[in-house]
């Protein structure tokens, strides 16, 4: 009996809670599309910064010399818009004049700011007026002859041919021996497997110089230094990253499709090729964009392996050329933007394997 | 019963045979382009040798001309350098770099994660952005970026001289090329975010569901669940970007034309290794400069995953406790 006061005081106390709560919870949902809109206003700020630089690389590959020194604010290929006065190029300005908009020409500088503008169809009437207040007239002037220009300047196409070589040629020797490896990993009992496994695993954080310098003297050995093949044959010896990933992708394939398969006769290599490779295709797909990227962009070895020009890669290729034509940055920002055209097309169109296969292995663009 | 036991054996030691056959393309170039080479180049490194010549057998001497090397760099531009400063040089600088771009780089690409984490529209659109620098990195965007950069033509000063600001020479001034390597290296910070993203997205739910009925507010729950349950994603970039960092060499290369300039400001560790192997052809000392390399690289990575134990939180441990 004497507890029924303090029930009933409990029930007042938990409504009020509950009150409370649903505070709370307006108060949360109206902090969360406060905390939304920041979120979105701060990526979108830094969605500027990301891109502005290809936007000026854009603008600046449309442009010539005398535009990038004079304007290199502007993001649009223009130029003053001037007009012949008294047999004399004169920039023409937007005038406002008593509140009526002419076009008018800067004919002469003025100290303290000022300038004597003069209409053009009527030049012996001058204003004197302050140049800042008047806007400078600009027309587009697009130089698309940048491009053919600046690839035909060195021999970009036979560096095409070259780079397509060894990513194609690599690619497949990657795909083929990492396949294989993978499988046997992932498919077989055998003493000292695991360990060498491990062992692999290890050498991802290999550092490369520790064995670049006498695989250079092989080659050079060998004759193969300023060729394209030591690009290409080292990829047909599996690379531990790749492997390690389509071996954990193997590993997520049932077994019983393997034994069906030997049950049908079918050797390993047959099982490989028709049961485990289909079911394979996400992951193989991830490994060959992850390795075209790679070689597309790769620069040291190319740099160390290739000497004379004929067999520049593209990446090799540009570095020089940037080096050789440093003053004509029109030219040097048309020839980059051809060159990371094809890394950003495979990009988007692969986006979401992409992000996936860089999450699953932790591979860094 | 013979033979019924020595078939399984047969079997055994068929499939034994098989898994060697499949593993042998990575088995063979194993030993023909790791195992080999590396012992070559421990070779190497205690001979002269210059491709053209055999290898002279010349003792610890270039590791003597790397140590000796130590006092002129604390003196600072003495006049007569013993050993190679250089080397040393090319260690700070390195270590610079990665001193202010390890941090930075963890810090924005951790709250890039956190911010693209959240159920905001269009996320996706932002992801991609955020992601496209680092697909692309190599010759073409450090080309880009020296143009960004240039004092007098270049986007960046002509921003900052609308806000008054007389910009720095950035990778033409001694003193600023290595800063203006670190922003180049934030604007590429993608492949780190995409991880921490997978990352966050890997955190149970119900736990912050939790918290919040337990009153936590945001700080907190950043604190207590974000962090703990992240810091293996956090240890595992670390250690990537740790070991990237001793081997960065395009951008520099490209951005000083291979010299390292100016006045050695971006002469970074590999760029040093690869004048002295690859255009001195001095491959007795460039393979003990690749030695010390791979030394410092298992170090670092040695000393991260023992640290790990004191502050990284595996789900795993919480369960154990119960």
């Amino acid at each position: 009996m004497a507890s029924q006061p303090s029930m009933k005081m409990n029930e007042a106390s938990r409504s009020s809670h509950q009150n409370f709560f649903q505070k709370l919870a307006y108060g949360i949902k109206g902090q969360e599309l406060i905390l939304k809109s920041i979120t979105t206003f701060i990526l979108a700020c830094g969605a500027v910064l990301i891109l502005t630089p290809f936007l000026y690389m854009i603008s600046t590959s449309l442009k010539d010399q005398s535009q990038i020194r004079s304007d290199p604010l502007s993001f649009i290929p223009r130029r003053p818009t001037s007009v012949e006065i008294n047999g004399k190029q004169e920039p023409l300005y937007e005038v406002n004049l008593d509140g009526e908009v002419k076009e008018m020409a800067l004919i002469k500088k003025l100290p303290e700011k000022m300038g004597q503008f003069v209409d053009p169809a009527n030049p012996n009437q001058v204003f004197e007026l302050l140049i800042a207040d008047q806007k400078p007239i600009y027309h587009l002037e697009i130089h698309w002859e940048n491009y053919p220009e600046a690839l035909t300047s060195v021999p970009f196409d036979r560096y095409l041919i070259n780079t397509l070589l060894v990513v194609f040629l690599s690619m497949t020797g990657m795909l083929t021996s990492c396949t294989l490896v993978a499988y046997g990993f992932s498919r077989f009992r055998a003493p000292g497997l695991n360990i060498l496994f491990l062992v692999m695993l290890s050498t991802i954080m290999l550092p490369s110089q520790v064995r670049l310098i006498p695989i250079y003297v092989m080659f050079q050995k060998i004759g193969w230094v300023d060729t394209l093949l030591p690009l290409i044959i080292p990829a047909f010896f599996a690379n531990p990253y790749d492997v390690f990933l389509l071996r954990q992708f193997f590993m997520t394939i049932p077994l019983e499709l393997d034994d069906a398969s030997k049950i049908d006769g079918c050797n390993p290599l047959q099982t490989l090729l028709y049961v485990v490779l289909p079911q394979a295709r996400p992951a193989i797909v991830a490994i060959a964009i992850f390795h075209f990227l790679f070689a597309w962009n790769d620069f040291y070895e190319p740099l160390i392996f290739l000497h004379s020009r004929e067999n520049w890669t593209l990446a090799v290729g540009l570095q020089t050329f940037d080096a050789l034509y440093t003053v004509n940055t029109h030219l040097i920002m048309a020839a980059s933007l051809v060159m990371i055209i094809p890394p950003v097309l495979i990009f988007f169109f692969s986006q979401r394997i992409f992000t996936q296969g860089v999450v699953f292995s932790g591979i860094k663009g | 019963m013979q033979t019924a036991n020595r078939k399984p054996l047969r079997m055994a030691k068929r499939e034994a045979l098989y898994g060697y056959l499949f593993i042998s393309p990575w088995l063979i170039g194993f030993i023909l382009f790791t195992i080999g080479p590396m012992l070559a180049s421990l070779y190497f490194s205690f001979t002269d040798y210059d491709v053209v010549n055999p290898p002279t057998w010349v003792g610890l001497a270039n590791y003597e001309k790397i140590f000796s090397g130590i006092p002129d760099a604390i003196r600072t531009q003495s006049s007569e350098p013993l050993g190679d400063p250089l080397f040393w040089k090319s260690l700070q600088v390195t270590l610079y770099f990665a001193m202010m771009a390890l941090p930075l780089g963890l810090i924005v690409s951790f709250v890039l994660a956190i911010l693209l984490n959240q159920k905001i529209p269009g996320v996706n659109l932002w992801r991609t952005i955020y992601f496209l620098p680092s697909v692309i990195a190599g010759v073409a965007v450090t080309i880009l970026w020296v143009r960004i950069f240039n004092p007098r033509i270049g986007i960046l000063n002509s921003i900052l001289d609308i806000f008054g600001i007389n910009g720095p020479g950035w990778l033409t001034s001694p003193d600023w090329a290595v800063p203006a390597l670190v922003i180049m290296s934030l604007w590429a910070i993608g492949g780190g975010m995409i991880i921490y993203l997978a990352g966050l997205q890997g955190v149970p739910t119900d736990l912050y569901d939790a918290a919040k009925v337990d009153g936590a507010n945001l700080f907190q729950r950043f604190r207590n669940i974000t962090l703990p349950m992240m810091t293996p994603v956090i240890f595992y970039e670390l250690v990537l970007s740790l070991i990237a960092t001793f081997q960065y060499f395009t951008e520099a290369y490209v951005a000083s034309n291979g010299t390292g300039g100016p006045v050695r400001s971006t002469l970074f560790y590999n760029l040093y290794l690869y004048q002295n192997a690859f255009k001195y052809f001095d491959m007795g000392y460039a393979s003990s400069m690749a030695w010390i390399l791979f030394i410092v690289v298992l170090v670092l990575t040695i000393l991260v995953f023992r640290s790990s134990q004191y502050w990284v939180f595996y789900e795993g441990q919480l369960r154990g406790r119960k």
